[in-house]
Order: C-alpha cells, then structure tokens, then sequence
C-alpha cells in the first residue's frame, strides 16, 4: 500500500445524514479508488472532518477535488501533499499469546510502543498507533505468533503547522 | 399562520413562481394532491410517471424557467428516475417532488416504499429527503436554487406522507444560507486578457458553442462575439439554434453525425473556443485525434468540466453571458491595439468545403419516401419560431441536421442520456410552456411506441402538438450500426410498419390520425395538419428504412475519418 502513489485530501462536510454516501457515491461512480477513509465530528458540531486517501493513479487529482467541490455539503477540501502533513493512524491488533510466548509478544508489543489493551489466557489485544508503515511492520512481525483479529482506523492527518517564527512571517508577508 | 405540512408545500411552488406541475398521484403523495385543489398551480395530469419527468424538461428547455413534476413513492419515483438522468446530463432545471412513506415507516420494507433519495443521488445536482414539517419553505426554496443556478440541474425532494400531515407556523425565508454552494459566475479578468489575446493571434480560430451558451440566454452575446471576431461557429446537439443556422458564420452541427465542414474545421483549426460545451464523445470522437492543432480556450460554469476531456491552454470558469460580455471588450481592445485580424482565407477554405461536401439525400419521383425530404418540407411549411422536438436515433439526426433553425430555444432534444421516448412528453411539456407557438416533433416508430399514450393526456388537456412518425418499421440507428459494423446480421431491430396501427392508435388517442406514404401528400397534409388546433395530430410517414445518417464518424474514431456516406462516390471518404 504505502509503494502506490496516493493523495490524502481532508474534506469538511456538513454534519448531516447521507454525506457520507453521497461522498463515497461519487468515488465508486466516477472510478476513483480509496485506500482508506476516516470520519468524525469536529470541534464544531455542524460539520465532520473526512481524511479520504486515494490512489493516485485511478484519477487525476485534479478531477477528484472537482467532483467533490460540486457535492452540496462539502464544504471545504484541503490536499495534503506527500510529507506536508502529519498522519497518523491506530491499529488493534489480537494475537494468540500462550503463557510460553506471552513475554516475546509483550516485548514486541513495547518495541513498537504499542499498549495492551485486553488480556486472556490464549490472547492478547494490543493497540498500536503511529504512521501506516510501522503498522504494516507490527503486523508483519506479530504474524508469526497468530493474528487472531486485526483492525485499523485507516490514516488522519493533518496539515504540518508553520515553522517559521511569527515575526518573520510578519515581516515576509508585509515584503509581500 | 399555521398551515400542514402539504398545504405549506403547495404555497412554497406558489412562492416560487410556479405555475404548472405534471404528475400523477397515488399513496404517499395523497395530502399534498388535496390543497392542490385549491391552488393557482394548473396540474396536468400524466398517463405514465417518465411522461411528467420529461414533460417538466420540454417546459424547461422552451422557458427557460424550471419545470416541475409530482409523483409518489416506490414505483413512481422510480418511474421517474430516467427523467432525472436524462435531465442531470443535458443540465435541464428541472424540479422533482416525491411522496415516501411516513418518515416513521422508513427502512420497514413498507408498501410503495424505496430508497428513492439512495437512487436518485448520482443523477440530480442534489436531493432532500423531508424530516421536520418546518423545513418545507427552506427545503423548496434550495432545491429552486440549486437546479435554476450555476450548472443547471434536475433536483429531488423526497416528501414522507407523516411530514405532509403534521402543522407547522408558515415562513418564507429570506435568504439562503448554503455554504457549500457558491457558483463562480464571473470569469477571471487575467484568464480573459488571455483569451483575447489568442483570438488575436489565431489564423484559423473556431468556436464551439454548446449548450451553455441557451443556459446563460447568452445568444445575443456569442453572435456579436462571432461577428466582431469572423470567427465561425459550430452548434453541438444541444445548442441547435443559438446561431440560425443561415448566418454566413454558422457552420451547423459537430460530431458523429455532423456535416463535413463543422467537423474538419476543428480538426483543422489552430484555435478552439469552447464558450459552454463539454467535450462530449459524440463531438470529439476519438479525443486524442481530436482538433490536434487547436489551442483551446474553454468557458464553462462548472469547474469540472475544465480539463475533464481536454486540457484547456486558457480555461475559465464563469456564465457564458458575462464571461463573453468581457470578453467582447478585451477582444476590442487588443484590436484598437493591433487591428483586426483578417479570417478570410480561413473562411474562404470553410465556405469552399460546405459548397464541396453539403448534407446529401435524393428524393426520387415516385421512389420510396425519404426521412430527410420530410424534415425540410416541415421546415418549408412551419414559422421561423415553430419549437421541434426529437426522440433519438436516426430521426433525432435528420431534425439537426436539416431543420433550418432560426431561433435559440426552438429544439428540444435529449442529448447527453439519448433517451428513446423523448419527444411526445417533450413535446406536450414544450407546447404547455409555450402555447403560442406551433409545437411539432419528429419521432421514430420504436420511440414513439415507448411514450405514445401521453397523447391522451395531450388530447384531454386540450394540448395541440403535432407529431410526425418517421416510420421506417425499424431501430433505424441500431440497424444502421448492425448493417455497417456486423456485416448486415440484423438482429432484433424488425419493427412492422402497421403492428401498431398508428392511425387508428391517434385516433384512440383522441388525436387526428394519418398517413403518407408518398413524396407527392406530405406537404398537403402537413397543412392540413397545421390546420389543426384543438387537439393533437399525428402523421404515419412511410419512410425509405433503407435510408442512413450520413456523414458520420465511427464511435471511437477519429473525426479525419469522416465517412460523407454514398452520394459522395465509392465509400464516401
């Protein structure tokens, strides 16, 4: 997944029933494909936040914000461009764990920073969260011990804040 | 004021201006049919559900003012969804209103219910389903909005029987308040500068103008563009008659089935100006042979179609009338600066190819009937400003091709979807919008059978349209493809001339029925039919099956491959 070339575009819609759909409608009709989606509300209750990451070779990118830009609910689309944002994402992971091999996928799950979330004779649910690739290696490496279930969240981002020093964007700004 | 739920409805179309609805109750829809009663709004009461949708289009495309149907739930609404697409893709204002179940009942599997706001999402510009009594005025006075602003649109507001029964304090709001819908109607004044500055330099420049240009009522505008600049004109489908088609710039139709010198002016210009048109296959065939030398200049209010098909060298976004009004001035001010640039030799190549390659067909005495001899003997015997109305296939071409349009908002068609049945409901919508002007359509046999019974509605609500089958007992444009692209295996595309009876099928109808079957009667009877005006003719025209759309470019071809057909000599090339 993370070798295809993808776009992330975060998508302010309106809080109301069958957004959802009518965004995700316009995806399959038009041929667009999604790698993952995540939504939830924001901090102000009428709108939702979308993180929609698409393949970037099913369509021009261009087109995909177009489309979307013409859907009455939408209010606003933001692209997040390769490295211009921070992304994150939470994976629950259940892996068999008998009491022999239990320390071994403890200490994997602290390699990886990850938290138990659930306990068992026979399994452990661990819980990891970070940039896609170090849960694509989670997963790899828990394998072998027996994934009894998995589930993840698919990425959120957000765009990277300014780095500049506010006075000194003042100061380019005026110059501008 | 407190009103119900269907009494606040009524009063939010009288609100809007509405002065006729097509539809057909039933169930859901019940309350709302009852206040109608007592309301200003003429409601014509439709045969078939396809018929109201297609009725509120042709009162559209004529009006230029959205049309609007009412129906029910469940089979009704679904009835109604070919309409929908076929006004989603010819961007027709139109505005859908269906009964649902009590909102309680939603999702119960209930009788006459279905997801009809689930179905119809992917082809109406938006939808509503109705969930508070006090949302009606607000819900109404978007969906008028959204589907007359911007690129126009068909609209749906799904109306739940429970909502149409409960009592709400009446208000009419003000404004609205959509923030996710804001169309961009001014063109960029850069982008413009730019434009006018290719116009400048072209040597052979063309316009395509389309159906945006009858959108924006922009005609006035591309014709002074046009005539300041000598630059020709070429009209798609849906923009037949936003230049008559005898003004020495106008080049008539593009695309599959247009005439020679429209469709190789684009292969050959260096300059392509899109003021409203969307690149659609059946003009640019194949799109990477299309106008290979053009740089394009392309004008479009909705932001999408900017790049969609062809990457444009100047794209804006805005209404074609005000993009083109600045774009007159920026034009006159590059030529106070340099002068205006001298088309003639380019049009003197274009006049030469339409003398050299015109539209041909032979009307032998005594032969068979020809299609084409009957459209231009309408033509010769209907006033300037008669409206034509087309089903679609080989008839719907001949019509474009030969009707001598002189006035914009004369043709009604279905383009982008080509729906088969089109033209009696079009044509009654179009006559209903219009009653003081003669309304004809030209429809084939397999059409006409698809949506012939709205004639009853026609006849019993006293609407005169004309309808003149161009009956060659065939799916004409299905057994022209069969005959030219499976080596003449003709399959399922026999019809019959007399299974139906058309005439005594118009006479049961309530309309004047008959039938010519040679070249020598049509124009008696088309006067006799023109007589006629107090109830609907139909005329049977025995026509050549044998006779094909020519020229025409194969699908997926490229446009240099022109086929003119066999008037031209061997193979027609």
């Amino acid at each position: 997944m993370a070798s295809r070339p993808h776009h992330i575009l975060t998508v302010t819609v309106e809080n109301k029933p069958g957004v959802l759909s009518r965004v995700a409608g316009l995806f399959s009709r038009r041929a667009f494909n999604i790698f993952s989606l995540a939504v939830s509300p924001t901090d102000d209750d009428r709108f939702s936040r979308m993180t929609v990451v698409v393949d970037a070779e099913t369509a021009p990118l261009e087109q995909v914000v177009k489309q979307l830009n013409k859907l009455i609910p939408v209010i606003k689309i933001t692209e997040i461009a390769p490295g211009g944002g921070v992304e994150r994402e939470l994976m629950m992971v259940t892996v068999s764990a008998t009491a022999e091999l239990r320390t071994q996928v403890t200490e994997l799950a602290s390699i990886f920073d990850g938290k138990i979330v659930d306990v068992g004779y026979e399994a452990l649910t661990i819980m990891v969260a970070g940039e896609s690739d170090k849960l694509d290696a989670f997963s790899d490496l828990a394998k072998p011990f027996g994934i009894v279930e998995l589930q993840r969240t698919g990425r959120i981002a957000l765009a990277r804040v300014a780095r500049q020093p506010t006075r000194l964007r003042a100061v380019k700004a005026a110059r501008a | 004021m407190k009103l119900t739920g269907a009494q606040a409805l009524i009063k939010s179309l009288e609100m809007e201006g509405v002065e006729v609805m097509f539809g057909l109750p039933g169930g859901a829809i019940l309350p709302v049919y009852d206040p109608l009663i007592d309301s200003s709004i003429r409601h014509i009461l439709v045969r078939h559900e396809q018929g109201a949708g297609h009725m509120a289009s042709g009162y559209a495309h004529t009006t230029g003012r959205p049309g609007v149907a009412m129906v029910t739930s469940g089979p009704a609404a679904t009835n109604i969804v070919t309409p929908l697409a076929d006004a989603y893709l010819d961007s027709i204002p139109i505005v859908v209103i269906t009964g649902q179940v009590a909102y309680s009942a939603i999702g119960t599997d209930a009788f006459q219910e279905a997801d009809t706001v689930g179905i119809t999402m992917p082809i109406t510009k938006h939808n509503w389903l109705v969930s508070d009594v006090n949302d009606i005025p607000r819900v109404i006075r978007e969906a008028f909005h959204v589907a007359t602003t911007g690129r126009p649109g068909p609209v749906l507001v799904d109306f739940p029987k429970d909502i149409a029964n409960q009592t709400m304090e009446w208000y009419w709001p003000e404004k609205i308040d959509m923030p996710g819908y804001k169309p961009t109607v001014k063109g960029h004044p850069k982008q413009i500068k730019d434009a006018a500055r290719l116009i400048q330099a072209a040597q052979m420049p063309v316009i395509l103008a389309g159906g945006g240009i009858l959108k924006a009522n922009a005609t006035n505008e591309l014709r002074e563009l046009a005539e300041l600049t000598n630059i020709p004109v070429c009209t798609t489908l849906m923009a037949r008659g936003v230049m008559p088609d005898a003004h020495p710039l106008c080049l008539g139709m593009p695309g599959m089935h247009g005439n020679y010198t429209a469709v190789t002016s684009m292969q050959k210009a260096d300059l392509l100006i899109n003021l409203g048109a969307r690149f659609d296959d059946r003009v640019t065939g194949d799109p990477k042979a299309f106008a290979q030398n053009a740089k394009v200049i392309h004008v479009d209010i909705d932001p999408a179609e900017l790049g969609k098909v062809r990457r444009a060298e100047v794209p804006i976004v805005g209404d074609a009338k005000s993009v083109i009004t600045e774009l007159i001035k920026a034009v006159k001010a590059e030529q106070a600066k340099h002068g205006a640039p001298d088309t003639s030799e380019w049009l003197g190549t274009l006049h030469e190819w339409e003398t050299n390659f015109p539209l041909r067909y032979q009307q032998l005495e005594g032969g068979p009937l020809k299609p084409q001899f009957v459209v231009e003997s309408l033509r010769a015997n209907t006033p300037d400003d008669c409206i034509l109305v087309a089903g679609v296939g080989q008839h719907q071409m001949w019509a474009s091709q030969l009707w001598q349009f002189r006035q914009p908002r004369t043709w009604v068609n279905s383009g982008g979807l080509g729906t088969m049945g089109y033209a009696v409901p079009a044509a009654v919508g179009a006559k209903v919008g219009r009653p003081d002007r003669m309304v004809w359509a030209i429809d084939g046999d397999g059409c006409f059978q698809m949506t012939a019974q709205e004639l009853v509605t026609a006849s019993s609500e006293r609407i005169p349209v004309k309808i003149a089958i161009l009956n060659n007992a065939y799916l004409g444009m299905v057994r022209q493809w069969q005959e030219l692209f499976y080596e003449e295996r003709y399959s399922e595309v026999y019809l019959s001339p007399d299974l139906p009876d058309y005439v005594k099928w118009a006479e049961a109808m309530g309309c004047v029925g008959m039938r010519v079957d040679s070249a020598d009667d049509v124009v008696a009877t088309i006067e006799k039919a023109n007589a006629i005006d107090d109830r609907p003719v139909v005329i049977d025209f025995r026509t050549d099956w044998r006779e094909k759309v020519y020229p025409m470019v194969p699908a997926g071809g490229s446009n240099d491959n022109i086929i003119l057909g066999p008037e031209f000599g061997e193979g027609g090339r």
